[in-house]
């Protein structure tokens, strides 16, 4: 019993207890401050979990999920965002958008749905290339879709922000949500697809002698990789409550990729640890740069040394630890002998 | 704007992205390493010419040396710096066995950490710098005018690709790049020193991080801190386009992505204008669906082993 349950529930069945736990701690400690920073890097934690679906099983850096993450957020502030409002802020939505309030669980499931719409698209070029390439076409189809977005201005107020979206993210949702977003990782990667994915990274060769089809394997996990990572996109923009193209650009996927390879990229584990740990010295440092009081003598750092510091941080991680903080290993998963 | 002008304009915004790319390919070459930071060295030179201070307007410094100092200055900056980044930060990772992904994102750290200096020392506001005021000037070329300033980036590009090809072909350190860029352990084997080659490989391309800055900034006058964001993805993406693992490939892809992006720009209807790079991104997967081992592949583009 034992044998046939632990794979199956490891390790999203100690994370997610640990979440919890570290959210109860956090919330009956009372300090907004904290317990807002933790609501941001649970919502960060979706995007590296569904980040991590496609690259840790495939070996293939994406740098093109912020895309989805961006399609994602406006689709639904489509739905959701500035009733009375929507009309002026975006003219070209067709009439059954602008009557119409969708709550905001459905809201999110079908924005998220069409940024997974973009990826089956997207995929059905980006899984026909080997890794490098995947790599950069996902990255043009940033570029592409930024673009369209930026100048698709009676949709999406172009280079303007769009304010006023609800504002539903705390904390329980987030963490409701991050929760989700493991258990979706943990049964892809425990199911025959994503062991196949696997397989493709590791010999390639053997995989296809094996009978597997690698582009529709690569697509599947593409696509619920999107769909996860397409969540996270719409929690920030409803987390932030504006929306802007230019969030949805390159630091957002240099800092989710960041996360997920300080953590250790191959392991779910490492997405969950990686987001925690970076959220964590981010925080930090901005508590340092703001300064505080300590028996009336005031510690700060100068303004701008928050990045520095936070730059080296990361180099002195990936130094170290160059397979991320835990590499292969996987909660409560003894490693294969 | 008439052929001629359009062609000048072109190539010399190709020549850019080539100088970056040929930057970015060599140290692929001999590393296996996809090295962002190779952007933010061109940043790193642009800003040594002015006084490092956080007023609005900053008096030029190095900026205001005779030309031939000037240059051999910022280039000193440009090469010291990579070769600083190799020691500190992709040596300890190289001896410590670290894949492709995680030589990546620590190229994307060390970016990170020279803009956040800059951006300390400089604050984040832009800032004007000029330099080589006489470049600026329009020249007339066979009855259209075209800046000179163009005419230069295409000469230099053109003298400094022409120097890589003689370093590579004739000279000792050269051969022994080429042959590291080829096969790593055995040119190790048959006594390449690595970390030599490696150091090396980092300083030229710092070098030509030098003189592109100093050949955009004559150009824009303008100081940015994330200026190198944009043409470190350019030569990266010229890098793939062109194939990874081959120089002459990740030239004439830098060389190839400026062309198309320069066309794209004239020759689009007025009203596609602004969704220039969603046609040039598009190009790009295009080609990448085509030719997926990039239009000029070399042998050996798979990850070290």
């Amino acid at each position: 019993m034992k044998r046939f349950l632990e794979p199956r529930i490891l390790p999203a069945g100690g994370l997610i207890p640990m979440l919890v736990l570290v959210c109860v701690i956090v919330h009956a400690a009372g300090n907004q401050l904290i317990e807002g920073s933790l609501t941001e890097a649970l919502v960060y934690m979706v995007m590296v979990v569904g980040l991590s679906i496609f690259v840790s099983n495939s070996g293939i850096i994406s740098f093109g999920h912020v895309s989805f993450a961006l399609v994602g957020a406006y689709a639904s502030a489509w739905q959701t965002c500035c009733p009375g409002l929507r009309g002026v802020f975006m003219p070209g939505l067709p009439q059954i958008l602008l009557d119409t309030n969708v709550p905001v669980m459905p809201a999110a499931l079908a924005a998220a749905l069409l940024a997974t719409a973009v990826a089956a698209v997207a995929g059905i070029a980006i899984t026909r290339l080997n890794a490098v390439a995947a790599s950069i076409a996902l990255l043009s189809l940033l570029f592409v879709v930024k673009t369209i977005y930026e100048n698709w201005t009676s949709v999406t107020a172009g280079q303007g922000s769009l304010a006023g979206l609800p504002l539903y993210v705390g904390l329980w949702t987030a963490l409701a949500w991050a929760t989700g977003a493991i258990i979706a990782a943990q049964l892809y990667m425990n199911s025959a697809h994503g062991l196949r994915l696997r397989a493709i990274r590791e010999e390639y060769a053997a995989a296809r002698a094996a009978g597997i089809v690698v582009w529709r394997e690569r697509m599947i996990g593409l696509v619920v990789s999107a769909f996860v990572f397409a969540i996270g996109g719409i929690l920030f923009g409803h987390y932030l409550g504006t929306l802007a193209v230019s969030i949805y650009w390159l630091d957002m996927t240099f800092l989710t990729l960041a996360m997920l390879v300080v953590g250790g990229m191959r392991s779910l584990t490492g997405a969950v640890t990686g987001t925690l740990a970076v959220s964590a010295v981010r925080e930090f440092l901005r508590a340092f740069e703001r300064g505080f009081t300590v028996s009336g003598n005031t510690i700060q750092i100068p303004q701008g040394s928050q990045e520095i510091v936070l730059a080296l941080a990361l180099l002195l991680i990936l130094v170290f630890r160059p397979q991320g903080i835990v590499g292969d290993y996987e909660l409560g998963v003894p490693p294969p002998r | 704007m008439n052929a001629i002008q359009l062609m000048i304009d072109a190539l010399s915004l190709g020549s850019q992205y080539a100088l970056v790319a040929l930057g970015i390919g060599l140290i692929f070459g001999v590393m296996r390493m996809i090295n962002f930071a190779q952007g933010d060295l061109i940043m790193l030179g642009a800003y040594a010419l002015v006084v490092p201070t956080t007023a609005d307007l900053a008096p030029p410094l190095i900026g205001k040396l005779p030309a031939v100092a000037l240059i051999i200055t910022v280039i000193t900056i440009t090469a010291g710096a990579g070769i600083v980044t190799e020691r500190f930060a992709f040596r300890p990772l190289r001896r410590r066995e670290a894949d492709g992904a995680t030589l990546l994102i620590s190229s994307f750290a060390v970016g990170y950490l020279l803009q956040s200096i800059v951006l300390f020392v400089h604050t984040g506001r832009p800032k004007s710098v000029s330099i080589f005021a006489d470049l600026t000037r329009q020249l007339e070329l066979g009855g259209v005018r075209v800046a000179m300033i163009d005419i230069v980036t295409i000469c230099v590009t053109a003298l400094l690709l022409t120097a890589m090809v003689v370093f590579l072909r004739r000279l000792r350190w050269g051969i022994e790049m080429r042959a590291a860029t080829e096969d790593f352990t055995m040119a190790r084997i048959l006594g390449v020193r690595a970390d030599a080659v490696i150091a090396l490989a980092f300083a030229i391309a710092g070098a030509l991080a030098g003189i592109l800055s100093l050949l955009y900034v004559a150009k824009t006058g303008v100081l940015d801190f994330r200026m190198g964001v944009p043409l470190a993805i350019a030569g990266f993406v010229g890098t793939v386009i062109g194939g990874m693992g081959s120089l002459v490939g990740a030239v004439l892809g830098g060389l190839f992505l400026g062309v198309a992006s320069s066309l794209l720009q004239a020759l689009l209807p007025e009203v596609l204008r602004p969704g220039r790079d969603a046609f040039l991104y598009g190009l790009v997967i295009f080609v990448l669906l085509v030719r997926p081992q990039g239009l000029f592949a070399g042998r050996n583009v798979g990850e070290r082993t």
